[in-house]
């Protein structure tokens, strides 16, 4: 009997190139691994209670991208835009942090347009969560998500599997112990915006120093309800000092086969005007059926 | 668009499939990198100081130059716990040869007897990258380096360990002149006739370029020189001759002495 091939539904995934992934998986040297960053990120929540300041949230990340043991950017933005309310920093494959946190953006965008009001955090959070988990993992983003809407501070970690937490303090990539070390033994409640601050930079650093995935400066984002202040490269502890040699190469050091030198310009032939719609001296004017100009069907044939 | 009836999955896929070992793996990979250049009448070995495991840092200086005779200094990479023991073993073995030939093994004889040793253990490796540097018999300096199973060579330079393949090529390049022409009517390039300050410099700057692009690099940088009897010092010791932050000492003679110096600099590099 020969075996009828299975219907594809019209709905959900294709694993139509499963078996010819595994097969090149076999040939090669292993399926391509994607990029992925090593990090250091970390919210917390501030302000409110009695000290008298506005709550809101800071999150901070260190700059280092990494592909296996190598630095593959000494200063990338980890910090990604939502909305003018809501951050997210990213830890895991680049591209997938990228694409899922402009996704996101976009449909925060049009779900704020349709319901004529600012999304909340939590809508946030849901729609990467419901999208993370529909991909098992594989999409490898694992967030920090913060942001201040009508409900107040909020603060979240969403996991690549799509798992959420919801708490005051947080930190996630391969710096997540480092960082949390120090909140741990730090973190108070109702903290001033600068303690705020100063606590979120601490964190990272300790990352940036202790964690070999993570590594170069301090990111670090502020949101209240009056807005987002973003302090791009806020500490940079780690600026490369001057080489002791110079290596600019005498001219002539590379050896080379052939010389040939071609005129770009083949012919020129300029021809003084006097100005637009003038009559133009040598200029041969060739009349052309009407609607029949360039691009037209006519017009088509002039230039075969 | 279909899906395969009986999808050509690889064997290890298949559920039925060898049952999962699990071993003991006795190795580990520290990180880190070594480098040595040799001179007309001096050899510069370096490494940096940092050993780590995967994204951990275990110390910020941990020892990978040492210091085996007045005129020889092995630099060991890849495995730290073998690194340690293999440099104690060889000191051992210069000891006894010592004891017994009343007179401190040459650099060529040292060289060899690291390639017995690591070939002795060819079935069960130290896993280490050995760059052995020094003085020759014959006053020139001189660099050997080994596979971790003993094939070995003399080199001018050569880079090994984590950035072995960001600081060979820039070796490669300027002692050896690669991928470079002189100028015309200009003498040709000779490699392994730099002067020290040239190499030195050329040692910092690959080791600061190596911490800038590979993570396991970082911390703090040992320099041992080496220079034949009689050679000045001028070069080395000289007023504004070393780059700011470093430190130098000199290493005192460990047997009789028979005129050859070795000097250690230090240099802090970036830490993150």
């Amino acid at each position: 009997m020969v075996s009828k091939a299975v219907e594809a539904p019209n709905v959900g995934f294709d694993f139509s190139n499963y078996a010819r992934n595994e097969f090149f998986g076999q040939r090669l040297q292993g399926i391509p691994k994607a990029t992925s960053t090593g990090t250091t990120i970390v919210g917390v929540i501030f302000g409110g209670g009695d000290s008298g300041e506005e709550p809101g949230v800071c999150l901070g990340a260190d700059t280092r991208a990494t592909g296996g043991p190598i630095v593959a950017d000494k200063n990338c933005e980890k910090i990604h835009y939502l909305t003018p309310q809501i951050r997210c920093c990213g830890a895991g494959t680049a591209a997938d942090t990228e694409f899922v946190t402009n996704l996101i953006s976009s449909n925060l965008e049009l779900h704020a347009l349709s319901q004529g009001r600012p999304a909340r955090v939590v809508t946030a959070m849901t729609m990467l969560k419901q999208y993370l988990f529909r991909y098992q993992g594989h999409v490898g983003a694992h967030l920090v998500l913060g942001g201040v809407d009508v409900t107040g501070p909020q603060l979240f970690t969403v996991h690549a599997h799509g798992s959420t937490d919801k708490l005051p303090y947080v930190t996630m990539g391969s710096g997540s112990l480092a960082a949390m070390a120090v909140f741990e033994s730090s973190f108070k409640e109702n903290m001033k915006r600068e303690e705020a601050i100063a606590l979120v930079s601490r964190a990272i650093r300790s990352g940036i120093f202790n964690d070999l995935g993570s590594g170069s400066n301090v990111d670090v984002a502020v949101i209240t309800k009056n807005g987002t202040e973003n302090l791009r490269n806020y500490e940079m502890p780690n600026e490369r000092g001057l080489k002791s040699r110079n290596y600019k190469f005498r001219r002539g050091t590379t050896a080379w086969t052939k010389e040939s030198i071609r005129s770009l310009i083949v012919s020129e032939e300029v021809k003084s005007t006097t100005g637009a719609g003038k009559d133009q001296g040598g200029v041969e004017v060739v009349a052309v059926p009407t609607g029949a100009g360039a691009g037209g069907e006519e017009g088509m044939e002039i230039d075969s | 668009m279909a899906l395969y009836h009986n999808a050509p999955m690889a064997h290890s896929q298949e559920p039925t499939a060898a049952p999962i070992e699990h071993r003991f793996n006795p190795y580990s990979d520290n990180g880190g990198s070594i480098l040595a250049i040799s001179g007309k009448d001096f050899s510069v070995i370096a490494g940096d100081t940092r050993q780590s495991e995967g994204y951990n840092i275990q110390t910020r200086y941990a020892r990978k130059v040492w210091q085996l005779t007045d005129k020889a200094v092995l630099a060991t990479n890849g495995f730290a716990a073998d690194g340690n023991n293999f440099v104690k073993r060889v000191k051992q073995r210069l000891e006894w040869y010592e004891h017994a030939h009343h007179k401190p093994m040459g650099l060529k004889s040292i060289a060899r007897m690291i390639q017995t040793m690591l070939y002795g253990k060819r079935f069960f490796p130290y896993y280490v990258y050995n760059i052995l540097g020094g003085i020759e018999e014959d006053g020139s300096g001189a660099v050997y380096s080994f596979d971790p199973v003993g094939s070995y060579e003399r080199e001018a330079c050569r880079a090994a360990g984590a950035a072995q393949s960001l600081i060979q090529p820039f070796l490669d390049n300027q002692i050896y002149f690669k991928n470079q022409q002189p100028e015309p009517g200009s003498q040709p390039f000779i490699p392994g006739n730099l002067p020290l300050a040239t190499v030195l410099s050329l040692v910092v700057d690959s080791f600061t370029s190596a911490t800038e692009r590979h993570i396991e690099v970082g911390d703090g940088m040992e320099i041992y020189i080496v220079m034949n009897k009689g050679r000045t010092t001028d070069d080395l010791l000289g007023e504004g001759k070393l780059q700011k932050g470093m430190q130098i000492e000199e290493l005192g003679a460990l047997g009789e002495g028979s005129g050859e110096r070795t000097f250690l600099v230090r240099q802090a590099l970036k830490r993150d």
